[in-house]
């Protein structure tokens, strides 16, 4: 008496049809749902490109613009900064940024287009805090003798160099992210359109 | 006590003053009234049009002349780009009243000052094809017979009148185009005894625009307004299409599956 | 099925009724065969429902009560209702999904509670489904009712506005009633707010609640059928009614059919009307609410207007009552009455099948009576010319209908039921 013995070969193609044409029903009608949770105009034009005019950013000083509501540092650094790059290599989880996300022109030791200015998220690839600025080198920092000046994150004490590389050892896995900038003059930085995408 | 009621005096006198001036503006702004009393509206059917250049054309004439008493604040400029604009074009040719392209159309007069100006705000004209539908004829309808009829008439503050929108706070903004139309007003028997008015424009003056020129210039900027009440009309259409047909289908394979189950059943 | 899956079912049964409620409710739920067109609205009842929760609780996301004014100078609550609708991906699908479902769940629960009176569904032994259904009617007019503020139009603020001022009618705790309602002196953002919470969460859950007791007392009973005759009294051997089939699969299939065919309608009105002629989506409620400015003609929502018919019928002062109140409890009565009707009627049998020709006409009166009380809902009041007449008399025949009923059933000449189910 059960259906199911009494399934023909008719039955089972029919249901098998009507199954998948009202799976793939459900899963059309699911596409609206799904993407009302993704950003809206408004978030994106909130998330518009910003401009920062750099002109008037002193040496070894550091201004933050917002940008998708994200703070994005732009740190003009002198020569004695770039200079404590380099040695730090070994004590680094990512020296190299090969595993940290940034734009292909800013995948080089400085991590920036002109070395002078770096422009990076102030956003901790750990948990999301906004690390705070330690700029004063040595026992004066609270960091330590050998602190060269960066960054230090106050949620999980994760430290960050003058290129926004992370040490080793720390618990954020990469390097603070790169977001997509060009120069459309020379003091004049446009964030967030690189002329790629 | 006697003060207080001198004072409640003066109160009542400029909410009073207020009362008549709003009921004024919602007699400007509603010319629905007319349609309640009876009086019933002879629309024009608007030819509104979906192509591209006729959107383009409008959106130009929308930005150029309305944009800058009305606001479209639900549109942002970008969307322009759904009727064929590119980036680069809106940016450089359109975007008067924003910095970003993302930013909606909005405009520098507030709104009480508009009021001071006008007698009432301009109306955010973002869903006006949608408001204006009737039992008379749909918003385009009204849009189209309201943008070519306005007549000169000293009486009024701007020298404007209009034969749809009847003392209309708005002045004809697009009267370089269309030129001078005046009114010529005749009695007629209604059929039941009574006369009424008729009320025929004639085109004084021409305009820039010849009236054929004219006519095509408003459809294109109603056909924008239609567009803008509805960006996503035209894709609801096509998505609905798409659903239309996979049901139906899967009607078919239900109704067979339902058959196959039911023959069981005596 | 594998021994495995077999033994997590047992583990499952052991703790929870998962096989006997599957077996309790559908797959040996037996339902009389001879289900017609009008038993689809059940399950398309349901399937509505559905619809509106889950495209509900998507709108909430994006949607804010708030009634004070933006930078624009626009109501918030409706620049919210443009922002699903032009900035939210797929946000005018949804909020299209919601307003057209909010006519068809109306289009679809007349059409069942239309289906109840053909067939004597709320006769004994179902006359506490059919309350509980009354009483889902109830519950869906205030969701949709409070639903209709929240656009902050120009309909929903007036339309609200002349609806809570019905309440102050009420003789002695109108006005205060009236006062509590709003939360302010006139509809307001306390107003919008507290109808927002109504919508989405309380009456919501009163309805979902009623929706389960409906059905749980459906089974209890079983279900009625167009022969309104009951299949329980002719059983099998096994104790199964001879004119039942399992409702899984049988019904199952056939209610699929029945919700394609309602979404092909369905998605014809959303996707290529769905203002509905101005119907489904008011013209006027494409301006934003203004306090000060009320558009020349106000209706409510066609499902109202019925409704609404009764409550302007009334124009004339009775025991030292206003004319007003009398309207309100027309309007009220309008509806309650229909949880009177398994005492109303007195016919022998339940289906109009075999019914006499008086009830018969009565019923095909009372259907044109509704549908001419629908359409001068929609009208403007004539001034006590023509349309206030028929509404006048549309009315009285609508309560004659019910209140006559006793009389008219019991003398009726009726056919004699078949002892089976006819096919």
């Amino acid at each position: 008496m059960s259906v199911e013995e009494k399934m023909d070969s008719g039955r089972r193609q029919l249901l098998l049809a009507t199954s998948v044409a009202g799976g793939a029903a459900a899963a059309a009608t699911a596409v609206p749902f799904v993407a009302s949770l993704t950003p809206s105009e408004r978030a994106k034009a909130a998330g518009a490109p910003v401009e920062a005019d750099v002109s008037k950013l002193a040496p070894g000083e550091m201004m933050t613009v917002e940008w998708q509501g994200k703070p994005v540092w732009i740190l003009r650094r002198t020569e004695e900064m770039l200079a404590t790059l380099k040695p730090l290599d070994d004590q680094l989880a990512d020296p190299a940024s090969e595993k940290s996300i940034q734009p292909e022109y800013a995948k080089n030791e400085a991590r920036s287009i002109k070395p002078e200015f770096l422009v990076t998220i102030g956003i901790c690839t750990h948990l999301g805090c906004s690390p705070s600025q330690k700029f004063k080198i040595g026992a004066e920092s609270g960091l330590g003798d050998a602190w060269p000046g960066g960054f230090l994150c106050p949620c999980h004490g994760s430290t960050f160099d003058l290129a926004a590389r992370v040490y080793a050892g720390k618990p954020a896995p990469t390097n603070l992210e790169i977001p997509p900038h060009k120069y459309l003059a020379d003091t004049k930085i446009l964030i967030g359109d690189d002329g790629t995408a | 006590m006697q003060s207080r009621t001198g004072k409640g005096d003066f109160l009542m006198k400029t909410r009073a003053m207020k009362f008549v001036k709003r009921l004024l503006a919602a007699a400007l702004f509603a010319p629905v009234v007319a349609m309640a009393a009876g009086a019933a509206l002879h629309l024009d059917k608007a030819p509104v049009s979906t192509d591209p250049a006729a959107l383009q054309n409008g959106a130009k004439v929308f930005i150029n002349y309305c944009l800058n008493c009305h606001s479209a604040s639900f549109v942002r400029y970008n969307r322009l780009k759904d009727i064929g604009l590119s980036e680069d074009l809106i940016k450089d040719n359109l975007l008067f009243t924003a910095d970003k392209i993302g930013e909606q159309m909005k405009i520098g007069m507030t709104r009480a000052n508009g009021k001071a100006w006008f007698g009432a705000a301009p109306p955010d004209l973002t869903l006006v094809a949608r408001a204006r539908s009737s039992e008379f004829g749909s918003g385009a309808d009204w849009l189209y017979t309201y943008l070519r009829q306005f007549y000169r008439d000293p009486s009024r503050p701007t020298g404007w009148n209009n034969k749809v929108f009847e003392n209309v706070g708005m002045p004809h903004v697009l009267w370089e185009l269309q030129g001078d139309q005046v009114a010529n007003v005749e009695e007629k028997d209604d059929g039941h005894g009574g006369k009424h008015k008729e009320v025929s424009l004639e085109l004084k003056k021409p305009g820039v625009q010849s009236a054929a020129e004219y006519d095509k210039t408003v459809a294109d900027l109603v056909s924008f307004l239609v567009w803008m009440g509805e960006p996503m009309a035209e894709s609801r259409k096509n998505i609905g299409t798409f659903v239309l047909i996979f049901l139906a289908g899967l009607f078919v394979l239900s109704y067979l599956l339902k058959k196959n189950f039911w023959k069981d059943i005596h | 099925m594998t021994t495995k899956s077999q033994a997590l079912l047992n583990w499952v049964d052991e703790r929870f009724p998962l096989t006997s409620t599957w077996k309790a409710h559908l797959s040996e739920y037996y339902a009389p065969k001879n289900f017609n067109f009008w038993y689809f609205f059940g399950s398309l009842a349901l399937m509505v429902l559905v619809i509106q929760i889950v495209t509900g609780i998507f709108l909430v996301m994006h949607y804010k009560p708030d009634a004070s004014l933006n930078a624009s100078g626009v109501p918030v609550a409706f620049a919210a209702v443009e922002y699903i609708m032009r900035d939210v991906p797929g946000g005018w699908l949804i909020r299209y999904m919601h307003s057209t479902g909010a006519s068809a769940f109306f289009v679809v629960v007349y059409m069942h509670m239309f289906r109840g009176m053909l067939y004597g569904s709320y006769r004994k032994p179902r006359e506490l489904i059919w309350l509980f259904g009354v009483g889902i009617f109830l519950a869906l007019m205030a969701e949709a009712f409070m639903g209709y503020l929240l656009p902050w139009g120009q309909m929903s603020f007036w339309g609200a506005q002349v609806i809570v001022n019905l309440f102050s009618a009420i003789p002695l705790i109108g006005p205060d009633l009236a006062l509590v309602i709003r939360g302010d002196f006139v509809v307001s953002d306390a107003t919008l707010n507290r109808f927002f919470s109504f919508h989405v969460i309380a009456v919501p859950l009163v309805l979902i609640g009623l929706v389960l007791a409906h059905i749980v007392a459906l089974h209890e009973v079983g279900s009625n059928n167009p022969d309104g005759v009951e299949i329980k009294k002719k059983k099998d051997a096994n104790g199964i009614p001879l004119d039942g089939i399992p409702f899984h699969p049988y019904y199952t299939v056939k209610d699929i059919v029945g919700v394609v065919g309602f979404l092909f309608v369905f998605s014809a009105v959303l996707f290529f009307a769905p203002e509905g002629g101005g119907y489904f989506l008011e013209y006027n409620n494409f301006l934003p609410a203004d306090p000060l400015v009320t558009p020349p003609h106000i209706a409510p929502v066609w499902y109202f207007t019925p409704f609404y018919s009764l409550l302007r019928a009334v124009t004339y002062p009775l025991f030292g009552l206003d004319a007003k109140f009398w309207g309100v409890i027309a309007m009220g009565a309008g509806v309650v009455i229909f949880a009177f009707l398994p005492w109303l009627d007195r016919s022998p049998v339940k289906s109009i099948r075999y019914k006499g020709p008086i009830f018969k006409t009565a019923l095909v009166l009372f259907v044109i009576v509704f549908f001419i009380l629908g359409y001068l809902g929609v009208q403007p009041p004539d001034n006590g010319g023509i349309k206030d007449r028929t509404t006048q008399i549309c009315s009285v025949l609508y309560f004659a209908f019910f209140l006559l009923m006793p009389f008219y059933s019991k003398m009726d000449k009726c056919k004699a039921e078949p002892e089976r189910v006819t096919s």
